[in-house]
């Protein structure tokens, strides 16, 4: 039972036997996401939109795909929603730990090499797509991390399946050494183009803004879609409208309380 | 067929105002064959914490016994109960650590922080966690749960008025599913006591 880490493969014979027995395997959570990010003139600005989804269904309407990496480097995550969360975390405390060894600030190719090497391994089937962007001492870097380990560097970049409608805003709105709102704009503008094209994506924009003064994460920075609808007469149930066969009751208050006591006399 | 459809299950909690709510249906089957009416989803981790899982029965039973495991563990070596929001993340990794051939298994955790603030957080059957303030649902049943539940609940619901709303979206939700149903129990968790409910459904 006890294990160094790493996955673990026991199930993956049965699993292979239920399938070829005409059992359908598990659907998994995806973000189906729209995700991008620029570099401005002395940062980046990471964006992404807020829906996550189970086939059709959408799942969360409000989840973050935004990941905390380190201090100065952060990533967007599109694919498989547990291989984000979990792609993101391992690089996460691999570079805290680097940073508690060496006394530096972690280096956003750094995390860039963690990131596609762990992906490279898997040949793809850890489907994460990542947008890695940060600020550090060599200024702000903006990387595409694929599911199959490979990567870009460029001044702007798009992830996730509304990556077409970002990339067009980008392509016709991008300048060099934009200011942080010409860029926060931007990014704004084109995280919104995939909330209303792209199926897959939806929601809300998250933005994150990196530079060398520090981080801006601001979640929800345009709440776009509230409940445009107020039940009038909401349903309120009366005590007693669903029939219970049998009740129990189990009193779970803690046995012990703590009462003040009287300090103890110290001779001076 | 879903290997998600063997057993078929409905699931919802729901968050209330210092306390949270989950309930499961009592249908235990094999595919279109009902085996038995008394067949819970919900398994206790402590007085605090419930845990539901819905999906295959073999893989819910090993899963429950395994949690069950790593708590008792954990109770030793820290000697006080896991926390709602720390349990998650257990679940979460021991899901994952099976990316590649899973349990076919979506749980879904409700609990009480130790400061009184109800959690609640559902996950697919790799470990993608899904914290929501609202109410969470999983099983057979979640296309209808969905649509009552985003109707139903209100913030800040006592106790008593969280029990009804959970009960009435648990009913009408499982009874537009064939593969769960057959009667419910619901658990009203608050600060000093645990309230477990029986509920009288549709037997068909």
């Amino acid at each position: 039972m006890a294990q160094a880490g790493g996955f673990s493969f026991d199930l993956c014979k049965r699993n292979e036997f239920l399938e070829a027995r005409g059992m359908k395997g598990p659907g998994f959570t995806k973000t189906g996401t729209t995700i991008a990010g620029v570099i401005f003139k002395d940062g980046v600005v990471l964006g992404a939109d807020t829906r996550s989804t189970a086939g059709t269904t959408v799942a969360d309407k409000n989840c973050e795909k935004i990941h905390y990496i380190a201090p100065n480097i952060y990533c967007c995550g599109a694919g498989t929603a547990a291989d984000t969360e979990n792609v993101t975390g391992m690089v996460a405390s691999q570079l805290e730990l680097h940073r508690y060894a060496t006394g530096t600030q972690s280096r956003v190719i750094t995390a860039m090499t963690l990131l596609k090497s762990h992906l490279f391994r898997y040949q793809g089937h850890v489907s994460a797509a990542l947008v890695l962007g940060g600020v550090d001492f060599r200024g702000p870097h903006l990387f595409t991390v694929y599911p199959h380990g490979s990567t870009d560097s460029l001044p702007f970049c798009t992830m996730g399946s509304g990556s077409l409608n970002a990339m067009a805003v980008f392509e016709a709105g991008y300048k060099d050494d934009m200011s942080k709102e010409e860029a926060m704009e931007l990014v704004a503008r084109a995280i919104r183009s995939g909330v209303m094209n792209d199926l897959g994506s939806g929601s809300n924009v998250d933005l994150c803004i990196i530079s060398k003064e520090g981080v801006e994460y601001k979640r929800n920075h345009e709440y776009l879609q509230g409940k445009t609808y107020e039940r009038q007469f909401p349903q309120r149930f009366a005590a007693g409208s669903v029939p219970v066969v049998r009740e129990r009751v189990y009193d779970i208050r803690k046995a012990v309380t703590v009462v003040e006591g009287e300090p103890m006399e110290m001779e001076s | 067929m879903s290997i998600f459809e063997y057993n078929g299950s409905a699931i919802v909690a729901m968050a209330g105002k210092e306390c949270v709510a989950i309930g499961s249906d009592l249908r235990f089957g094999v595919q279109l064959q009902t085996l038995a009416t008394d067949y819970k989803k919900i398994y206790k981790i402590h007085d605090q914490l419930f845990l539901g899982l819905a999906g295959l029965g073999t893989d819910a039973e090993t899963l429950s016994q395994r949690f069950a495991f790593k708590h008792n563990l954990y109770r030793l070596r820290e000697e006080r109960d896991i926390k709602p929001s720390a349990f998650g993340q257990m679940v979460s990794a021991t899901l994952y650590e099976r990316r590649f051939g899973p349990y076919f298994c979506q749980p879904v955790i409700a609990g009480l922080e130790p400061d009184g603030t109800p959690y609640l957080c559902g996950m697919d059957s790799i470990g993608a966690q899904e914290t929501a303030k609202d109410f969470m649902v999983a099983g057979t049943a979640t296309d209808s749960l969905l649509g009552i539940c985003e109707s139903l609940w209100r913030p800040d619901l006592g106790p008593e008025e969280l029990f009804e709303t959970v009960s009435q979206a648990l009913l009408s939700g499982q009874d537009r599913d064939c593969l769960a149903g057959w009667g419910a129990v619901v658990y009203v968790i608050t600060k000093d006591k645990v309230i477990a409910r029986t509920l009288k459904g549709r037997m068909d």
